[in-house]
Formats: structure tokens, C-alpha cells, sequence
């Protein structure tokens, strides 16, 4: 499993530097296409597939589609090769070193005696299974039934973006018809 | 999880970074759009491969959900390449 996971990785990281460096918008597309599927793929292997669904339906399906539709109104032209920018590769690379070194305090992967698995309580992975009638994935029963109604809140705010997008990348041609229409 | 499996798994993964390769390198369009559905259709194969090995039985819908977006993906790419936007003159997006 652990072949897989560094496989992915790797290959996560090659498409990283591909996009970044890519001059070509529509190719650049195609790639954060496959980092999602890629990436999508891993969370299903570190066993969180309620994250991997999200990533599938909204970063390879709908971020893709939306980010053409940007490509539509902006042409598929780029600025052209800018010169290497020396301070933010370092704030970048100086960032990732704290985030690096900050990893090094946390429980191994998978510790059953993490603060995390122990904290909350554990009541929740005991008593799922009765609550929800044998929902086998506490994470669905704790996001979909315990906080069910914030997940709806996350899903309005979602809803709302997308029609707010949706509302300014529309096409504008046809609006003196629907005036003329309205009169 | 057992040989068969893991050979599987294994060459699902080279295949995948072959077409990753040719993505990259890809000097057409339809070289990236294909090497786009063949990394989608071997993340489907890898999910099946990965939920029998585990026996996990709950995969597999995702693999079903991965393999509808691949599709609609694919299909949006290609009419935007062909037409220059996802709906011909006149219609709404």
C-alpha cells in the first residue's frame, strides 16, 4: 500500500511542477484535471472516500468546466515567460521548511492514541453504529446526521457561489433581446 | 494485500505515469485530452483494484462517480476545443 501512496505522490508533485511551469492555459487545465483525479485517488487510499468524492465531483468535474468557461472570456493566451521571482521562491521555500518542521511534533499516521482519536470521546465510533441503524462510516454519520445542519449551511454557501459564478460567466449577446422582451 | 493485486496495482500505476508523461510532453491537443482520459480511466481501474484488495465493498460507487466525471469532462474539453465555447451561437451556457 505504501508502493501506491509514494507512486501517487510522486506523480502528484511532477503534475504540480507541470502546471506551474506550463505556458499553455488549456494544457494547464487539463493538468489541475489529472491533479485532481490523482490527488482524489490518494484521500481514497488514506481511507477518507467522503473527502475523495468532493474532490472528484468538484476539483476534476466542476472546477475543470468552470475554469474553461474562463478561458472563454479571457483567451487562451498567456502573458509569456516572466522572469524567475527571487523573493517569493524564497518566502515560498522558507514557508514549506516551517511547515516541514511543524509536522514533526505531530502523531505518527494512523496512532491509535492520537489526541484526536481520544479527545472528543470515542462515544461517537461506539455509538454510531446503533445511532445511525449500521452506518459503517462515522465520518458520514458525524457530517451527514450528528452535524447535519451545518453541512447543509456549508451546502447553501457552496450553492450560492456557483450561482454567483454561473451569473457572471453567462453570456451578455442576447441582452437587448430580453429587454426588448421585458417592455 | 496479496501479489495479483499488487502486480495489478503496480502496472496500473506505470500506465498512469506513462500517460502523465505524454501529457507532459504531448505536442497536440488531442495527445493531452487522451492522456486526461486515460489517467481518469486507470484512477477507476486503481479504486476497483484497491477496494477488492481491501475488501472493502464501498469503493466502488466512487469508481462509478469517477468514471461519469471523467466522461463529462471529457465531453465539456472536447466542445470547447471544437467550438471555442461549451454551446453554439445563440444558446445559453
Amino acid at each position: 500500500m505504501n508502493l501506491i501512496v509514494f507512486t501517487i505522490l510522486a506523480m502528484l508533485a511532477a503534475t504540480a511542477v507541470t502546471v506551474a511551469r506550463i505556458r499553455d492555459l488549456w494544457a494547464a487545465i487539463m493538468f489541475t484535471g489529472i491533479y485532481s483525479f490523482l490527488s482524489a485517488s490518494w484521500m481514497l487510499i488514506l481511507d477518507a472516500p467522503d473527502v475523495a468524492f468532493t474532490e472528484a465531483a468538484v476539483g476534476a468535474g466542476i472546477s475543470t468546466v468552470l475554469m474553461l468557461s474562463t478561458l472563454v472570456l479571457i483567451g487562451p493566451s498567456d502573458a509569456g515567460r516572466r522572469k524567475p521571482a527571487l523573493v517569493p521562491l524564497t518566502v515560498v521555500a522558507i514557508t514549506g521548511c516551517a511547515l516541514v518542521y511543524g509536522t514533526l511534533d505531530m502523531p505518527h499516521f494512523g496512532d491509535p492514541n492520537d489526541p484526536i482519536h481520544l479527545h472528543p470521546r470515542p462515544s461517537f465510533v461506539e455509538k454510531s453504529q446503533v445511532d445511525m441503524h449500521g452506518l459503517p462510516n462515522v465520518i458520514t454519520a458525524v457530517l451527514a446526521s450528528y452535524r447535519g445542519y451545518d453541512t447543509l449551511g456549508e451546502t447553501t454557501v457552496v450553492l450560492t457561489a456557483g450561482i454567483a459564478v454561473l451569473l457572471i460567466l453567462r453570456k451578455e449577446k442576447d441582452e437587448p433581446e430580453r429587454e426588448a422582451a421585458a417592455q | 494485500m496479496t501479489g495479483i493485486f499488487l502486480i495489478t496495482s503496480i502496472a496500473i500505476l506505470i500506465t498512469m505515469a506513462l500517460a502523465l508523461i505524454r501529457a507532459m510532453l504531448g505536442p497536440t491537443v488531442f495527445d493531452r485530452v487522451l492522456a486526461l482520459n486515460m489517467v481518469g480511466t486507470k484512477t477507476v481501474l486503481l479504486i476497483a483494484v484497491v477496494d477488492v484488495a481491501t475488501e472493502r465493498g464501498d469503493f466502488l460507487d466512487l469508481a462509478l462517480l469517477y468514471s461519469l466525471m471523467n466522461f463529462i469532462g471529457m465531453v465539456a474539453l472536447l466542445r470547447f476545443t471544437e467550438y471555442g465555447s461549451f454551446s453554439r451561437e445563440g444558446t445559453e451556457l
